[in-house]
């Protein structure tokens, strides 16, 4: 009997605390985490994406919150310093146990915070096309990997602008060298004579295009058809589109095709030697659609300032942020490992009127565009992809990567090798 | 009286039935011309292509006007009765446009741009407008057009063009339109049959070294898959090789005054970017880390005077030359006031404050400005080449920066040389306190000379902002170049850090064909430290006295 008494004791001690978390819990917050820069030179890039965050939390605590609680932003400036990422990504991890990361822009600043992400397990939404060869248990990928950017931009050019003869432009780091290798090596495999590539790397804000620009001129003069495909990054773009200008090289006769050169930093220059001009992204402000109007409606209303300009990793922001937010609802929690395996296969609409979908490979489904460049800094769609491009995480083009797949549901492994049937965890090279 | 009548009935009855009939038939090609603009409105890009070729073909007086507007992106659909309409060039801003019918070219009222949807055109498009559009150009009053539209018809000939060019080349009065027109005459003259007639047209193609001729020649002497040259004419072959193996020479020669170019150019930016620098390192010897963030001042304010002046951009340069002077003089004159000169002497400590400070400017402007880049425009007077013969083209801006840098230089020669403020600086720098016994006042000339040296680097902030980007990193991207010149030149001498800039811009372009942008830089990185170890006071060391008390 006394027994008796003390189990139903017992039982509404544990119920009456288990009551009191369940309180507590209503009135806390999920601390999201943004790592973006917000000073030196990628301030000009990131501080955008953080502003879209901050804008995504706030509809969605319109909204009511997630598992009735609120979100909380905790927002560091890692600087454009890229070992303060990894220390910026500790703090967060480590002493604000953020539920959810959104940051990093620059390869190399990823590349620096991966391994803080996967000793803590933390979760980092990274919304930037990048080069591929990469895919990490910690990582969802929501920019484009080269088969989603690179590789239909080039398919484009050879065959709706019958280009025969390619200059692979770019900065020398990790990015253009990678993604030019890959282009390189499908060039080659689409029947392109080595003869007719040309690849050059410049240094990080090279300003002095005139030899260059000459050389491209004179490569394309020799009567075939010649685009170049820019991997130029950030500042240089500028002096080098100028001087395309100034040499009187327009996108009629050598059309230019960017991987990264979209709406905001248009803003930032006069456009007018650029009209013509190529960039791939699989977003454009431009596009019209419901979802996208809206979008850039909520965008001016919160920045206040009605011609601030929208972009591709906006977009992939708003993407990640919509599949981070139904994995926890599916869920039920913010619990890293369950909020990862919650989100393979989760579908949400993307700006364009199309879905994106997660895959087991942590990239997303996603629609291509190319547009040409107009004078007012905006973008007029010229081809787009029949439906959306699943993201590939290792290129199917380099020797090395081919038979590297990635597939974190069924084989639990970002670099399964089917030749070897090894699976060399989280070593990346 | 009856007779009269009846014939003035039957003359009646004549032009009313001619009336009749021509608008009969005015119709029917109007109504054609609007079916074939209503196509465009959900056309593929090569559809498109298509309708202009039929559009250009039916001669239709209204054809050119809507190409143009075409070309312009000024052809709409306007969504409340689908019709093609045209806009009148109006402000990006403007909520509304004003249109134009295509077919009485009236006014059709306006329409707020959501309600519009532009018919689109790509790259490959534009420029089959343009070709097609450069005939109807080829009568213009203004020679510049006329020479635009010979070249947009070179660029593909076919047998339409070359009557038509035929037809121009008789009535043409300017001298450089007719060197075109019969340069694609005699280009044209290549498909001919009469093998006497072709090698003639080679022979004269021989003496127009260009890359397009060049091409077109060496068409005549490739081969078959099967190893048979496609050209069965061996004297026409051989009068090509000739031609071509002299063209090649021709533009040999042409590349290399072309890297000389490159090289001059890109000396003369560094010069202009280390002169201020010359003076404020030097000759008083402070080492200068905001020197950058001083260029970046001009390169602003020259941003400002075009926010200031939007319906002038081309004389906005001349205002923001005098402006960005001010303005950055002003800065560095403050600059000297209240930190720089409580630090004479303490080279270390100097270094790290002007460091300070030039992060406190890049945070000014970052404040002030935002962190985006700021779009700087390029006056038309100011882009652009300069046709030298047929192979070698000089870019404007270029041109002018070299031209700028030299007199930029010679003012300042010519105020350290020849004006009493010079002569003060001169003597403050080579012994102070002899200086002070005579009367100057050297608090006075210090400050004069720091201003001195960060107005001309606000005036190098100009013409970088013609060349590069407008934003609060551009200082940094310059400092190490330009006291690699002064340091190269020698310190404390204006003759040393022109020969040096230059002899550095012409190297690093010497190099960048055969090593590459990166590996140049590099190179001339380690010859110039090669350089310093030998000659540590760089190429014109200064000698006397004064030199050796330093």
């Amino acid at each position: 009997m006394i027994r008796k008494q003390l189990f139903l004791a017992a039982g509404a001690l544990a119920a009456a605390a288990a009551l009191s978390s369940q309180i507590f819990a209503q009135g806390g917050t999920i601390k999201v985490g943004v790592l973006h820069s917000l000073s030196g030179t990628m301030a000009i890039s990131e501080t955008t994406l953080k502003d879209t965050i901050l804008m995504m939390i706030e509809e969605q605590n319109k909204k009511g919150g997630l598992l009735g609680k609120k979100l909380e932003a905790v927002v560091v400036d890692p600087a454009s310093d890229w070992p303060l990422f990894a220390e910026k990504a500790r703090e967060l991890l480590e002493k604000d146990k953020v539920a959810v990361t959104f940051g990093c822009w620059t390869s190399v600043s990823r590349k620096s915070v991966l391994p803080v992400f996967e000793k803590d397990n933390g979760l980092l939404f990274y919304p930037v096309q990048y080069e591929g060869e990469e895919s990490s248990k910690n990582v969802i990928y929501t920019g484009a990997a080269p088969n989603q950017q690179a590789i239909p931009a080039v398919d484009y050019l050879m065959k709706d602008v019958a280009v025969k003869r390619w200059v692979l432009e770019g900065t020398d780091y990790v990015y253009p060298r990678t993604t030019n290798k890959i282009l390189e090596a499908y060039l080659l495999a689409k029947g392109v004579a080595p003869a007719d590539i040309s690849i050059n790397y410049t240094p990080f804000g090279h300003a002095d295009w005139q030899t260059r620009v000459a050389a491209i001129k004179r490569f394309g003069s020799a009567g075939k058809k010649t685009a170049v495909v820019s991997t130029i990054n950030g500042d240089a773009n500028v002096p080098f589109y100028k001087e395309l200008g100034n040499q009187k090289i327009s996108a009629e006769d050598i059309p230019v095709v960017a991987f990264s050169v979209g709406e905001e930093e248009l803003s930032g220059l006069d456009t007018k030697p650029l009209v013509g001009h190529l960039a791939a992204w699989n977003y454009f402000q431009s596009i019209k659609s419901p979802a996208n109007t809206k979008f850039i409606d909520t965008w001016h209303a919160y920045v206040k300032k009605p011609k601030r300009t929208t972009n591709d990793p906006m977009e992939a922001h708003y993407i990640g942020f919509n599949l981070w937010v139904k994995a926890v609802q599916k869920a039920g929690t913010t619990d890293v490992d369950k909020v990862l395996a919650a989100l393979p296969g989760l579908e949400t609409p993307n700006l364009t009127g199309g879905i994106a979908k997660m895959l087991p490979n942590h990239h997303i489904t996603k629609p291509v565009y190319i547009g040409e460049v107009k004078a007012d800094g905006q973008f007029d769609i010229v081809w787009k992809s029949a439906g959306t491009v699943p993201g590939d995480a290792w290129s199917d083009y380099l020797p090395g990567s081919k038979d590297i797949e990635a597939d974190w549901v069924t084989l639990k492994c970002g670099n399964y090798n089917t030749k070897t049937k090894v699976c060399s965890g989280q070593n990346y090279k | 009286m009856t007779r009269r009548t009846a014939r003035g009935q039957r003359l009646w009855l004549l032009l009313a039935a001619v009336l009749v009939s021509s608008t009969a038939f005015a119709q029917t090609v109007d109504e054609t011309f609007l079916a074939r603009l209503g196509e465009l409105r959900d056309a593929s890009f090569s559809d498109k292509e298509r309708i202009a070729g039929q559009l250009i073909e039916s001669r239709h007086p209204r054809a050119r006007d809507v190409l143009t507007s075409l070309l312009g992106d000024r052809l709409y659909v306007r969504a409340s009765d689908m019709r093609v309409v045209i806009a009148r060039p109006a402000d990006e801003t403007a909520a509304s446009l004003e249109l134009v019918d295509p077919l009485t070219l009236k006014a059709a009222g306006s329409a707020a741009r959501e309600e519009l949807t532009k018919i689109g055109t790509n790259n490959r498009l534009r420029k089959t407008l343009r070709v097609a559009m450069a005939r109807f150009d080829l009568a213009d009053a203004d020679s510049a057009i006329r020479l635009n539209a010979v070249t947009e018809m070179l660029r593909s000939l076919d047998d339409s063009a070359a009557a038509l060019l035929k037809e121009r080349a008789g009535a043409e009065t300017d001298s450089r339109v007719k060197g075109e027109i019969e340069l694609g005459l005699t280009l044209l003259a290549l498909d001919g049959s009469d093998s006497a007639r072709r090698i003639a047209a080679i022979e004269t193609l021989a003496g127009r070294p260009r890359q397009q001729v060049r091409n077109r020649l060496a068409t005549l002497l490739e081969k078959n898959a099967d190893g048979r040259f496609v050209e069965a004419d061996a004297a026409v072959r051989a009068a090509a090789s000739t031609a071509v193996s002299r063209i090649d020479r021709a533009l040999t020669v042409y590349g290399a005054v072309e890297t000389l170019f490159f090289g001059l150019s890109l000396g003369s930016v560094l010069v202009l970017i280390a002169i201020g620098l010359a003076i404020t390192f030097g000759v008083m010897g402070v080492i200068n880390m905001a020197h950058g963030e001083l260029m970046m001042l001009g390169a602003y304010t020259t941003y400002v005077v075009q926010v200031m002046m939007p319906a002038h951009i081309g004389a906005s340069i001349f205002v923001a030359i005098p402006a960005a002077f001010v303005v950055a003089g002003l800065a560095g004159v403050v600059l000297e006031r209240t930190i720089i000169r409580f630090l004479y002497g303490r080279p270390l400590e100097t270094l790290l404050a002007t460091f300070g400070v030039s992060l406190a400017l890049q945070q000014l402007v970052r404040s002030i400005f935002t962190a985006n880049n700021r779009a700087v425009e390029t006056p038309a007077w100011m882009s652009g080449t300069l046709q030298l013969g047929d192979a070698l083209a000089i870019t404007y801006n270029r041109l002018y920066i070299v031209i700028f840098t030299m007199i930029v230089f010679a003012i300042l020669l010519a105020v350290l040389k020849r004006t009493r403020l010079g002569l003060q600086i001169r003597a403050v720098s080579q012994n102070r306190a002899m200086a002070r016994a005579m009367g100057i006042r050297s608090e006075w000339v210090d400050a004069m000379t720091f201003g001195l040296g960060s107005g001309i680097a606000g005036v190098a902030g100009v013409a970088l902002s013609q060349l590069t980007n407008v934003g609060p990193n551009l200082g940094q991207s310059y400092i190490i170049d330009s006291f690699m010149v002064v340091v190269f030149g020698g310190v404390g001498n204006l003759w040393g850090t022109l020969i040096g800039g230059m002899s550095m811009g012409l190297v690093n372009k010497l190099l960048e064909p055969y090593a590459g942008a990166v590996l140049g830089k590099i190179l001339v990185l380690v010859a110039l430290i090669l350089f310093i170890q030998r000659r540590p006071r760089g190429l014109f060391p200064q000698t006397g006295r004064a030199a050796e008390s330093q």
